[in-house]
């Protein structure tokens, strides 16, 4: 017999480092032909590190997205990078990005100063322009301030860095600042249980988290929908040690170990980006990249719970688990 | 705040040239001259090696280098400095004890079946539970349980949780486990160490973090030149040479790592026999072992005690989870305190008693996934979350709204939290479902005050 149940769950999650000390810095220089140059040793995993760096970068420096380079290529070049983890980067990084930019600006603003008769702290950039903030029809291009600047013998370059302070636990309570900020995370998952072959079928996963400010929703909605996969594979699917704590039985491939893929993704997928802006993070932001992969599980298991009315506290739920589970049900 | 760029729907910036194959990764690079790495792994769960006779691999045409524990300055790395690059005390089935550079991949593995080995072997532990008892067989000469200031669990003490049982209506109690699971990346571990002449070391790599592993590298590599062991070692390398390695790290296109390449796995083998040789050094690990020998999620075992009122509201949660850390401390330690200071979960509970503990058996060493140990504390608090409704006939969305943070409420670590949105996030989910929360639900916020406990 197929049966149908609804289950929910919810999550926080902290941005950055437990115990703090972490460091990202950056360095932005903008060439003579308007593009700039982002230098940074910050690691891109497929997560999407250049894209929501270079969209600040270009936010801050007034210029289009595509304007800005960024060489994440290693030590030699790059300052320093705590790394791609804790769901930090983006919170990290941004901010870092943003110091290095506007003292970048700051020195175009002084190259443009004197050909918009206007003091550099009247100036704005946006667009590929430089304008007066209050009469923004007088502007000049970006791009020929740039190189008006090599002229006037100055160097487009500014630094940025992301520095937090060491927070150590106190050893009795465990108290400490130990994130920058929280985000929250909901799913709902809806499923379809075969009672005689045990195997559960995912219908639907409905998430929902706060990303402070979505800096590229696009790429959110990605990181979503895959962590939430990821969440449901744990769920259902993947065990190193099925046999556990026996070291016997252990996978050794792909195909014994069997990680979701197209075929199991659910009909109904929806990513649901809502934004409650941090006071530290860039534009707001907070750190959603892990916590995605955390809501999915409970969910699916409290709706397996829903639909067939057995509570399974190991996961992953796997067919002979599940039947198990029915059979000491009776 | 008129933001032009920032928000909008940017394509990937790499994402054209990933799908047309164009993106070249560490494994893309070919320098002529590249010698290949295989390594003989450990027969043994659990033992010393008494003997390692690598002569006989050395002499076969094609062989460039075999290199064992006797071949690394400080054979010793982690956050918490206990794995060894090449084993001569071995702790898991798998572990690297000697590796071979040569021409290709094929010659190398002809010649891993040449090193002789003589393992004394003593008795291994797989379950944590075991492992904590006091007869249990060490793992580590230092216990099977890390110590966190004294103790083997790191504690975190919100209010007075005996108090907040007192008050309960009722308890619910629950014990769960979450199994292991591998990062499963595209790209596998894999390394290519450069000597670029003068004494410079380029490796290119798969790393999550270019600072921290340059670091570490720079100390299984003794940086020191004071350091007697780094004189002969460094005697042995090439002109130019002060017996200061420089390291360029470059790592800045990676497939996947999922926390699976927040520690070090293949670097220091190719760093050591690249400095060795004089010769570019790759090691690209099979899918075989990424899967048996990596990095992986470590098994959990939650146990929750909750204290509940007949409103829904929970009073009281004592937790106690142990971590199945495997072998050695990788990021282990970092994952049980993160686990630790958030598992009560993102509800306000004003008596709170957790303690995680790292526990070391003879399996490979766990490290950090995403979500560094918070992931199975949401697994188990929301089975948690799930039974206390069931237990009270109540909305599962209800229990936790009633027990969502608010604006101004304090963690268990005891940070006063603000931009909280809780409560509005599950609304924004329940809505994109087409589930019609109550009235009484959707009129919640997290601005406002608790009015009752």
């Amino acid at each position: 017999m197929k049966k149908r149940g609804v289950g929910v769950a919810a999550s926080h999650f902290p941005t950055g480092v437990a115990g703090g000390g972490d460091v990202t810095q950056a360095i932005l220089k903008v060439n003579p032909d308007g593009a700039a140059d982002l230098i940074v040793s910050c690691v891109d995993l497929g997560q999407g590190a250049k894209t929501v760096l270079a969209q600040i970068a270009a936010e801050e420096l007034g210029i289009p997205y595509q304007r800005v380079h960024v060489n994440n290529q290693g030590t030699d070049t790059g300052p320093l990078c705590f790394g791609s983890f804790a769901s930090r980067l983006t919170y990290a990084a941004g901010n870092a990005v943003i110091e290095a930019a506007r003292e970048a600006r700051s020195i175009l603003f002084e190259v443009a100063a004197p050909a918009l008769q206007a003091s550099s702290e009247e100036l704005s950039a946006a667009e590929g322009r430089i304008f007066v903030r209050d009469d923004p029809d007088r502007s000049v291009a970006f791009d020929d301030m740039a190189s008006t600047a090599v002229l006037m013998k100055k160097m487009i370059v500014g630094h940025g860095l992301f520095s937090r302070d060491r927070s150590l636990p106190d050893p009795e309570t465990g108290a400490c600042d130990h994130f920058c900020t929280l985000a929250w995370g909901s799913t709902l998952a809806e499923v379809e249980v075969d009672t005689e072959t045990g195997e559960v079928q995912v219908l639907k996963l409905v998430s929902a988290f706060d990303a402070g400010k979505a800096i590229n929703p696009l790429l959110l909605e990605g990181q979503i929908e895959g962590g939430t996969i990821m969440g449901m594979g744990a769920a259902l699917m993947e065990n190193l040690y099925p046999r556990y704590p026996s070291m016997d039985g252990q996978p050794s491939n792909l195909n014994t170990y069997v990680i979701p893929t197209a075929p199991d993704i659910p009909e109904q997928m929806e990513a649901v980006i809502v934004e409650c802006a941090s006071s530290g993070g860039p534009y707001g932001a907070k750190g959603v990249g892990e916590m995605t992969a955390s809501v999915a599980s409970p969910a699916i298991l409290g709706a397996i719970h829903d639909a067939v009315g057995v509570w399974i506290d190991e996961i992953p739920v796997t067919p002979e688990r599940l039947l198990r589970a029915l059979e000491e049900q009776g | 705040m008129d933001l032009k760029v920032v928000g909008e729907r940017k394509r990937r910036y790499d994402g054209l040239a990933h799908v047309t194959g164009e993106t070249r990764f560490v494994d893309d690079l070919r320098i002529p001259g590249t010698l290949a790495v295989k390594v003989l792994r450990s027969p043994a769960v659990k033992g010393t090696l008494r003997r390692i006779d690598t002569s006989d691999a050395r002499r076969l045409p094609g062989v460039a280098a075999v290199i064992t524990h006797e071949d690394v300055p400080n054979n010793a790395f982690g956050l918490v400095p206990d794995q060894p690059v090449l084993a001569q005390s071995i702790r898991f089935k798998g572990e690297p004890i000697a590796a071979v550079a040569a021409v290709d991949e094929r010659t190398a593995l002809r010649a891993l079946e040449r090193i002789a080995v003589e393992i004394d072997e003593e008795e291994p532990v797989f379950d944590p539970l075991e492992a904590m008892k006091p007869d249990a067989p060490l793992v580590r000469p230092e216990g099977n349980c890390f110590l966190y200031d004294g103790r083997p669990f790191r504690r975190v003490v919100l209010g007075d949780v005996e108090a907040g049982f007192r008050e309960a209506d009722f308890v619910v109690e629950g014990s769960y486990r979450t199994g292991s699971v591998e990062h499963a990346p595209l790209e596998t571990q894999v390394s290519l160490a450069v000597p670029e002449g003068g004494g410079k070391l380029t490796v290119h790599t798969v790393s999550q973090s270019l600072v921290i592993h340059s670091a570490l590298l720079a100390r299984i590599l003794q940086m020191d030149p004071s350091d007697l062991r780094i004189a002969s070692w460094a005697g042995r390398t090439r002109n130019g040479w002060n017996g200061k390695p420089q390291i360029g790290f470059r790592s800045g296109t990676v497939g996947g790592g999922f926390g699976g390449k927040n520690d070090i796995h293949a670097d220091h083998v190719t760093s050591l026999l690249a400095l060795k040789t004089g010769r570019p050094v790759k090691w690209r690990w099979t899918r075989e072992e990424e899967m048996l020998y990596s990095t992986h999620r470590g098994v959990w075992q939650i146990t929750i005690r909750d204290g509940v009122l007949e409103s829904g509201r929970i009073v009281a949660r004592q937790i106690q989870s142990i971590r199945d850390a495997g072998a050695y401390s990788a990021l282990n330690t970092y994952v049980v305190e993160k686990h630790a200071f958030n598992v009560s979960g993102p509800y306000f509970v004003p008596n709170i008693l957790a303690e995680g503990y790292c526990v070391y058996t003879n399996r490979p060493p766990a490290s950090s996934m995403r979500g560094f140990g918070i992931t199975p504390g949401t697994f188990a608090v929301e089975m948690q979350m799930n039974k206390i409704a069931a237990q009270l006939g109540m909305d599962p969305w209800k229990v936790r709204f009633l027990n969502a943070f608010r604006n101004g409420e304090p963690t268990a670590t005891r940070t006063e939290l603000d931009s909280v949105y809780l409560i509005e996030t599950m609304q924004a989910c329940a809505r994109k479902a087409g589930v019609e929360l109550p009235p009484e639900l959707l009129a919640m916020s997290s601005n406002t005050p608790r009015s009752e406990r």
